[in-house]
């Protein structure tokens, strides 16, 4: 699926990662490769800097120290590639409160040059199930809704997607939702798409991942 | 699925600045609050200053720029409390969309706002004030669109700084009312021109200083925007 000269590059290669907040290290020294396709399963209590890892992978955050490729992309020079092959589905839904289910959809599918951004839009709503309230604005979404939506969100961005970094993806989710997140999930890394997952629930996330990685305290830890 | 054909920098900010309006559009109690918040100021200046006629024609211009001014700290605040909800401009950054087409979507986005907000202030103007548009409607328009650009472009830029500080409601008018005072004096001097008359000729050149401003401010904001956007 990829054509791009990086095809044979790890998914997420991590050198001595670093993160600190004032004077908090959310990550200290986190080396780590995950191979293309691969699947990763993040683990660790609260505060051991799953999200930051995740956030830093993404480009939402800037390393303080260290240095993250994915897809041999390097985060700081290739940024905008990066993000175009990387999808993170976050605590935060990045959606438009005051916007329909549909009108956020329609904006980030067109923003992301889809051709028929309508069609597309209302085809991945029905397929999260959020078809019945797409017209809603997303102020009167349930928890769960609006993770439906966020994952909907998602789903826009392949073909490019080289990985996809969830962090909790299973919360707020009714079984319906939880079903339908793990079908999806099968279906990327059948596609190849990188799995990274953080969740606390392990056997859930033990059952679609094959590596795994423990923090504690922002350092890589036995689980 | 078809190729992808990611919008150029205007496209962008084209998509960007029809859904800061839609948003608008859809929590009008947020342009009604605007609305009567620069009405209540052109109130209390009319009231301030009594029913000396000339007094009031005199002092128009800078009265209807404070109104928008004023009014303008509330709109660009917002602006950015929209993106600031769910995160929602990290999920423009993570897209990705080109950092200049939303500064340019949302700085356009607010001049349309405070555009409007300056036709509807017009009318009351010319009945609270009593001015005549000596000059005509097409001058004052231009200097509306001008001056509600000036105020745009860098409110736009110093929202987005502002919006991850705690105190970002001070830090706003600390930031933006010491730049844009130029843009607004030769605002102010330009619709007093419009309102009383121009014997001297004088307009043309408060204009091209205005036009100036913008050039200035618009050109900071683009070259600028990206930086403060990402962390």
């Amino acid at each position: 699926m990829d054509e791009t000269p990086a095809a044979s590059a790890p998914a997420i290669e991590l050198r001595a990662l670093s993160k600190r907040f004032g004077r908090h290290w959310a990550l200290a020294g986190v080396d780590y490769t995950l191979a293309r396709g691969d699947s990763l399963l993040l683990t660790g209590p609260n505060g051991s800097g799953k999200t930051t890892l995740l956030r830093l992978i993404a480009t939402a955050i800037s390393p303080s120290f260290g240095a993250i490729r994915v897809a041999g992309l390097d985060a700081v020079r290739d940024r905008e590639e990066l993000r175009r092959r990387t999808g993170l589905l976050s605590h935060s839904s990045f959606l438009y409160e005051d916007l329909t289910g549909e009108q956020n959809l329609v904006l980030a599918a067109r923003l992301l040059g889809i051709p028929d951004a309508q069609n597309s839009a209302r085809s991945l709503l029905e397929r999260v199930g959020l078809d019945w309230r797409s017209g809603r604005p997303v102020r009167q979404f349930s928890a769960g809704m609006r993770k439906r939506a966020a994952i909907a969100k998602l789903l826009l961005k392949p073909p490019a997607l080289v990985l996809a970094l969830l962090d909790e993806p299973f919360g707020e989710l009714d079984p319906s939702g939880i079903a339908l997140m793990e079908r999806l999930i099968a279906e990327l890394l059948a596609n190849g798409v990188a799995i990274v997952l953080a969740t606390h629930m392990v056997d859930q996330g033990r059952a679609l991942c094959r590596q795994r990685l423990h923090l504690q305290e922002g350092r890589v830890a036995s689980p | 699925m078809n190729a992808r054909h990611p919008p150029g920098l205007l496209e962008g900010a084209f998509l960007i600045l029809r859904k800061d309006l839609l948003i608008e559009w859809h929590t009008r109690a947020r342009l009604n609050a605007l609305l009567f918040f620069a009405l209540a100021t052109l109130l209390i200046f009319s009231f301030a200053l009594g029913p000396d006629t000339k007094l009031l024609e005199q002092n128009a211009g800078g009265y209807l720029w404070l109104a928008i001014l004023f009014a303008s700290l509330m709109a660009l605040g917002e602006s950015f409390r929209v993106e600031r909800e769910n995160a929602s401009l990290d999920g423009l950054r993570l897209l990705p969309v080109n950092p200049r087409a939303v500064f340019l979507g949302k700085a356009l986005g607010n001049a349309a706002i405070l555009f409007g907000l300056s036709l509807v202030l017009i009318p009351v103007m010319v009945g609270l004030f009593g001015v005549s548009l000596a000059l005509g409607l097409g001058s004052l328009g231009l200097i509306l669109v001008l001056g509600c650009l000036a105020i745009s472009a860098p409110g736009t830029l110093y929202s987005a700084i502002a919006s991850n500080a705690r105190a970002r409601d001070v830090l706003l008018p600390l930031l933006l009312f010491p730049l844009i005072i130029p843009a607004l004096l030769a605002a102010v001097k330009a619709t007093s021109l419009v309102f009383q008359g121009d014997p001297m000729s004088q307009l043309n050149s408060w204009l091209l200083l205005l036009g100036g401003f913008n050039l200035t401010y618009w050109g900071l904001g683009v070259a600028l925007f990206p930086q403060v956007i990402e962390e």
